[in-house]
């Protein structure tokens, strides 16, 4: 199959705007929110980002696969995506690790993929009218705005965590990290193992009792898909956690899980902020960093616990972009300082956190 | 950090003029500068040799020194001005250098002045091999292994231990220039030893040789507290070892994955970091193909080529940033102007890719060498903007005006399979074609980048175009094929000669806007690309009331129309905007001020052909369309435009077309009874030699409707005729070939103003050299000295006869020839010429407004600057042409009526004496006062030199010349030593020229420019040790 003797396929929008354009992937319809990220590389990373969990993701740049699908470079075992539109998809893709092209890769996953529509039209129109609900669908008629208004990504972190630990030991290990898993990237994990730390994997289920009971030097409150205010079970477990003043970093859905366990307040954003160039003013220092962002949910900087201090904000926009906790060893960031994909420029976030639990082991002895 | 208050007097130092490596980028940068420090509120010195520059003109800064760019001028204007700051990374090369020497001297120290923007260690570890050796292994990059070398036999001891093929970069040259790639060690010792030569410190890189893998750029940006951004990426479609100003460009890069992205991009951040930058840099690096190795191949840390690019790809202003951050801001407190809600300390994201294609010279030097290597060739380059590899290729092919608009070349149709292979394994300016011709042959991918290491990605994409254009031969195109077409970028026209049927109709053309944020953010920047399809975005702009007047850019830089060009464009820009028009500005050279997307009220990049115009005119719908200032480039649109209805804003087409027409043109001299040299129009090259038999020999011929003397030469004897039209027939000329009596007098070059009434000369210029030497190759003096006042009152009426007649509204350059007190017309160009920046210049008549204004009806009269000739200048200023023949290998330096500048000086002085001096050394001659000069020319000129020779030996020169020339010399009753012929003997004139014994080489030569003979070699061998090598000077027969 190519892009122009491939059959038509259809985005259709909550708002009645349709694009048509050509299929790739699987043949399937699917719901799902629409968003877009403005990444020029890391396709694979996003894709396989479990945060994405119920969205259909616009890539804005226009030539996407043009290195095809590398398993090495996948954020967790599988796509979440729901479908994925490009401009131009590479029928020839040409790197040395390419196992495949990204068509070849949807349909094995059971994903749609839509070419050849204006992506810049569609931006604009997510730009200006908010995050959409959306299908993609070779029948158009199938499918009604009542089902499309009605679509809710509901209960995302259950349906992408882990079922049972997870453990990615390093020889010599000085920390043991509970990465409590809402959708994580395996990033996360890579970015503390090179940092000698023992880390699992935990089910987004598991309560405070049984973190308490493998008694670990710290916690990664990891990323993940959906409206953060939903978890409300997840956030009561977090409250009791936080009492044991344990190291908590917590990143993107983690950062907002954190606040809202202190008493803080969350908003969509109009359409989030997705793609690798986002800058963040860290308030203490004055630099800016740039980063990786993908959320459309933000810790709400005028409702801020008491206990929180804003310390970092995104220099586009004002949002929330960090806290960090004055009455326990805690601290968050909305964007993903384990980048892939994107800049790698704030992973000196997960030094701080090693330093932190090495403090406290300080303090323990 | 807000501005540092200490700031107060910046002197900004400009690039001087442009050659190969260094060229209209750095006017974009210094332009955009100069505004950002204004804006500041400080006040600005300014230094720069060039005068073809917005940079220098009035309003861009409070003093301007239009003087040499040497450590002794800038030195004298720094005691006149006593600045507080010195600004040099914004200057190219040049600007870098001289500060470096200024700061090292310790007399910016002295005299309190700070460097902004780069420190001297900084531009050190940057620029010093060892020391940028050194400090890439402190900070952990990889770099190729290397030795820097400070003579040969160090070099080949390197060679040897490391391995061939080995590269020689020599320290501190432009683009590169003395290196090149050495196989074995015949060819190390060779290139060495010149690299050795042309380094100013004599020190040269050798440097194992990563030839094959890619080469990737990144433009980072630093401020003072260390915030660090990536504003683009960018990939060599050809692998490393080709100079990535040869090398067509992408951006963003295409094949690598976020891995080796961020790889590379963290490796540039900790670079800049490291070297403590402030402001702009690029870092270079090869990558290889089939690991994750990599390796940093340079760092500049000023503003460059690349960043202009960068700039018009992304729409980040790089250099205004750097500006702003040199006087103390921080990246998070300077606007970002696209979008007006984010500010400059972003990433920019592109929606679109960005393509860069080189413009070569090998169209103007057919003898040059044609091969690409690690010496930088191309004078320019265009970009496109699309929203597929394939159409933003196709767009900077057809717009790079190398007459192809497609990849097909029908010559290499012509060629076997077998040699096509054999002829890519070199990259020269070609290959792409070639490749193109091999995959239309079914030759594969896999093959083609066997043999070229070119990324089997874009391979596949030439592939797709291929297949596609096979697919269409004589086929009606369906509505969807059509559309695929377009889709690929094919222009209407090919598409018609493909099929050989007539089109679907036509999808409503699209424009979408540059806005740095992929459409993330609301943006209103003027600044357009066409698509194929699409929504269009030119009506969200707001509408104003103003009438609409576009004006055609002119292309990439080339030789015989560089910055100049421009400038002039610009200056119409404005000029209408002041006139009340809404200025929109159509221009494909991502190099210059005119593409700035805030010069003009609406930027389209796009290439300038009539199917690209088209669509912006259809969509724009101008009161006017100016095609007078874009050189050939804009005027050979005026067809076009006459055809299709546009309004042409000055001068009609009838009269552009009377102009260039030679019959009709000759019919108008006629008619208004101007002499031009006797001529003859023949087809053979018997024809030819007939014809100047009759007229008597010399004779001027060349080839009729070309552009910038384009195989022009004088011939002077049946021999060399019939070499010449060998030449111009082989390039199959279907058009008459023209033989005209050479007149050797006084040439003379006006630029008028005409309203259709009156006309207005801003200045007569008189060309130094012979006639026959290009006017853009020769030194031009204002005001003329050997016109007296009755010769220039036959000049003004003949130039007002000649304006009337053609009914020009704007603007005409006319040259004339005196000879025998008769005036004779060679040329007349209805549209502004090179010398239009220069003659504004130094006469402050600000020529492109006047012509603007007279364009849209105003009267001469009433413009406050009078008619007739404008009032002389007290002082005298001379343009003086700069050539780039070091980076050309197998040119022949000798000038002759085909154009080899590329760029130009100015000298201003009291008197002609001091304005030559002045001028020479601006343009990077050296004029030493002692030592000895080479005699050595061609026999008919032999009888001349006497006068010359006694003023050298006058200055105590010691005087060498060839046999012939010595007898003439010794019978003349001068000193005289005689040396051998290069195929006479072992102590030849080139091992004379080599010792160092001679400061200056006079020679011309009895024959072409065939780069075997011996008079090419020696003037070859002259520029390459920088010696000035020049024809004998003697004043034209009155």
């Amino acid at each position: 199959m190519d892009c122009f003797s491939a059959g038509s396929r259809f985005l259709l929008l909550e708002d009645g705007h349709i694009f048509e354009g050509k299929a790739f992937g699987a043949k399937a319809s699917m719901f799902g929110e629409v968003v877009f990220t403005t990444n020029m590389t890391g396709y694979l990373e996003t894709v396989t980002d479990p945060s994405y969990e119920g969205q259909i993701v616009v890539q804005t740049f226009p030539l996407i696969g043009n290195y095809g699908v590398n398993p090495a470079d996948y954020e967790s075992r599988k796509p979440f995506v729901q479908g994925y539109i490009v401009k131009e998809w590479c029928q020839s893709p040409s790197h040395f690790a390419c196992a495949g092209t990204l068509d070849a890769f949807f349909q094995r996953y059971g994903i749609p993929g839509l070419s050849g529509i204006d992506t810049r039209a569609l931006t604009k129109l997510i730009r200006s009218a908010g995050v959409l609900r959306g299908a993609l669908t070779d029948d158009p008629q199938s499918i009604t705005t009542a089902q499309l208004q009605g679509y809710q990504i509901g209960d995302a972190v259950s349906r992408v965590t882990v079922q049972a630990p997870e453990r990615h030991p390093v020889g010599d290990a000085k920390y043991k990290v509970l990465l409590w898993d809402f959708g994580v990237k395996d990033s996360s994990i890579r970015r503390l193992n090179e940092r000698g730390c023992d880390v699992t994997v935990i089910p987004s289920f598991w309560t405070a009792r049984q973190i308490a009971a493998e008694a670990p030097d710290g916690i990664l409150l990891s990323n993940g898909p959906g409206n953060p205010e939903e978890n409300t079970g997840i956030i009561a477990e977090l409250q009791r956690v936080i009492q044991t003043k344990l190291p908590v970093f917590g990143i993107c859905l983690g950062h907002q899980l954190l606040a809202l366990a202190n008493g803080g307040v969350t908003e969509k954003l109009k359409y989030g902020h997705r793609g690798g160039n986002h800058p963040v003013r860290d308030l203490v220092t004055g630099r800016t960093y740039i980063t990786s962002q993908n959320h459309g949910y933000a810790v709400r900087l005028d409702k801020l616990p008491p206990n929180a201090l804003s310390r970092c904000v995104n220099a586009n926009d004002g949002t929330c972009e960090g806290l960090d906790y004055t009455d326990f060893p805690g601290f968050s960031a909305q964007f993903h300082p384990e980048a892939c994909g994107g800049p790698k420029d704030t992973e000196f976030l997960f030094d701080r956190f090693v330093q932190t639990m090495e403090g406290r082991k300080a303090t323990c002895r | 950090m807000p501005l540092n208050p200490g700031i107060r007097k910046v002197l900004v130092i400009g690039s001087g003029p442009i050659v190969i490596g260094q060229a209209a980028e750095f006017d974009y940068a210094g332009t955009q500068a100069c505004r950002a420090l204004r804006e500041e509120g400080l006040e600005i010195v300014l230094i720069n040799s060039n005068p073809a520059t917005i940079m220098t003109d009035q309003h861009m800064a409070d003093k301007i020194y239009i003087e040499p760019l040497t450590v002794e001028t800038v030195k004298r204007v720094i005691l006149k001005e006593s600045p507080d700051s010195i600004l040099p990374t914004l200057g190219g090369q040049t600007g870098l250098t001289l500060a470096m020497q200024l700061a090292k001297e310790g007399f910016l120290a002295r005299h309190g002045v700070r460097l902004l923007g780069a420190r001297p260690d900084t531009i050190d570890k940057a620029e010093d091999r060892q020391l940028f050796k050194d400090t890439m292994q402190e900070i952990g990059q990889p770099v190729i292994p290397s030795r820097v070398c400070t003579d040969l036999e160090a070099s080949v001891a390197f060679a040897d231990e490391t391995g061939y093929p080995v590269i020689v970069r020599p320290a501190f040259t432009l683009g590169g220039a003395g290196g090149g790639f050495c196989a074995n060690e015949a060819e190390l010792r060779e290139i060495g030893a010149g690299g050795l030569r042309q380094s100013p410190i004599h020190q040269v890189l050798i440097e194992k040789s990563v030839a094959g893998w890619k080469e990737i750029e990144y433009e980072v940006m630093r401020d003072a507290i260390g915030n660090v951004i990536t504003v683009c990426s960018m990939e060599n479609f050809d692998p490393v070892g080709i100079h990535t100003g040869d090398s067509i460009v992408v951006a963003p890069t295409l094949t690598l994955a976020d891995k080796e992205y961020q790889m590379l991009r963290s490796a540039a951040l900790s670079i800049i970091s490291a070297l403590g930058v402030e402001g702009g840099c690029n870092v270079q690096f090869a990558l290889h193909p089939t690991s994750y190795e990599y390796a940093v191949i340079e760092v500049n840390p000023r503003v460059s080529r690349s960043s202009a690019l960068a700039s018009k790809a992304t729409g980040y202003p790089i250099a205004k940033v750097a500006a702003k951050i040199a006087v103390g801001y921080t990246l998070d407190e300077i606007p970002n102007a696209v979008t007006g809600k984010t500010m400059a300390c972003f990433e920019p994201v592109l929606d679109y890719i960005a393509l860069k294609f080189p413009k070569w010279p090998f169209d103007k030097f057919i003898f040059a060498s044609r091969k690409l290597g690690t010496q930088m060739k191309a004078t320019g380059e265009v970009m496109s903007l699309g929203d597929s590899f394939e159409n933003a290729l196709m767009k900077a092919v057809r717009g790079v005006e190398i007459s192809r608009s497609t990849l097909r070349h029908p010559r290499l149709a012509n060629c076997s399979t077998e040699e096509l292979r054999t002829a890519i394994a070199q990259g020269t300016d070609e290959r792409l074609f070639q490749i193109f011709e091999l995959l239309l042959r079914g030759v594969t991918c896999a093959e083609i980048h066997s043999i070229t290491q070119i990324d089997c990605y874009f391979l596949e994409k030439l592939r797709g175009m291929a297949d596609f254009e096979s697919s269409l031969q004589s086929r009606q195109l369906t509505a969807e094929a059509y559309r695929q077409a377009k889709r690929l970028g094919y222009p209407d026209a090919s598409l018609k000669e493909i099929t050989g049927h007539p089109l679907p109709g036509k999808p409503a053309p699209a424009f979408r806007m540059v806005d740095t944020c992929a459409g993330e953010f609301d943006a209103a920047t003027p600044y357009f690309y066409s698509v194929p399809e699409g929504g269009d975005e030119t009506a969200l702009l707001p509408q104003s009331a103003k009438p609409r007047a576009v004006v055609l850019g002119s292309g990439p830089i080339r030789i015989g129309q560089g910055i100049e060009f421009d400038y002039a464009s610009v200056h119409c820009v404005r000029s209408l905007q002041k006139l009340g028009y809404e200025a929109i500005i159509i221009n494909n050279n991502p190099e210059t001020v005119s593409t700035d997307f805030d010069t003009a009220d609406r930027l389209y990049f796009e290439a300038l052909t009539p199917e690209d115009v088209d669509a912006i005119l259809k969509i724009e719908r101008p009161v006017g369309v100016v095609a007078a200032f874009g050189g050939q480039t804009a005027i050979k649109l005026a067809k076009f435009l006459n055809d299709s209805g546009y309004p042409i804003l000055g001068t009609s087409f009838e009269g552009i077309d009377r102009a260039e027409d030679r019959e009709r043109f000759d019919e108008l001299l006629t008619k208004v009874e101007v002499k031009r040299p006797e001529g003859l129009t023949v087809m053979t090259a018997e024809e030819a030699i007939a014809a100047a038999n009759r007229l008597g020999y010399p004779v001027l011929v060349r080839p009729s409707y070309v552009l910038g003397g384009q195989n022009m030469s004088i011939a002077n004897s049946d021999d060399e005729m019939r070499e010449f039209m060998g030449i111009i027939l082989s390039g199959g000329v279907e058009n008459p070939v023209l033989v005209d009596k050479y007149l050797m007098g006084t040439e003379i070059e006006v630029d008028a103003i005409c309203d259709g009434k009156d006309i207005l000369i801003p200045g007569i210029m008189e060309h130094i050299e012979r006639t026959g030497v290009h006017s853009g190759d020769s030194i031009a003096v204002y005001p003329a000295m050997h016109v007296d006042d009755e010769m220039i009152e036959k000049i003004l009426g003949a130039t007002k006869r000649i304006s009337l007649e053609l009914d020009i509204r704007g603007i005409v350059n006319i040259q004339y020839i005196i000879y025998h007190d008769d005036l004779y017309v060679i040329e007349v160009n209805p549209r502004a010429s090179r010398t239009v920046p220069y003659i504004s210049k130094v006469t402050g008549v600000p020529v492109v407004e006047l012509c603007t204004r007279a364009m849209v009806g105003e009267r001469l009269a009433s413009m406050g600057y009078g008619t007739g000739l404008y009032a002389s200048s007290p002082y005298t200023a001379v343009k003086v042409p700069v050539f780039s023949f070091e980076k050309l290998h197998g040119v022949d330096t000798q000038l002759g009526p085909e154009m080899k500048s590329t760029g130009e000086a100015l000298g201003i002085g009291k008197t002609l004496e001091e304005a030559l001096f002045k001028g020479l050394t601006a343009a990077g001659f050296r004029m030493e006062r002692s030592g000895g000069v080479l005699i050595t020319v061609r026999n008919q000129d032999k009888y001349e030199i006497p006068d010359l020779a006694k003023k050298f030996a006058g200055l105590g020169f010691r005087l060498y010349a060839t046999e012939g020339n010595a007898q003439v010399l010794a019978a003349a009753g001068l000193d005289v030593t005689t040396v051998a012929k290069i195929h006479e003997g072992e102590e030849n004139t080139a091992k004379l020229i080599e010792s160092g014994a001679v400061q200056y080489v006079i020679s011309t030569s009895a024959k072409g420019r065939d780069p075997l003979r011996d008079s090419v070699k020696i003037r070859t061998l002259s520029t390459r040790l920088g010696i000035p090598c020049l024809p004998p000077l003697i004043p034209p027969t009155p």
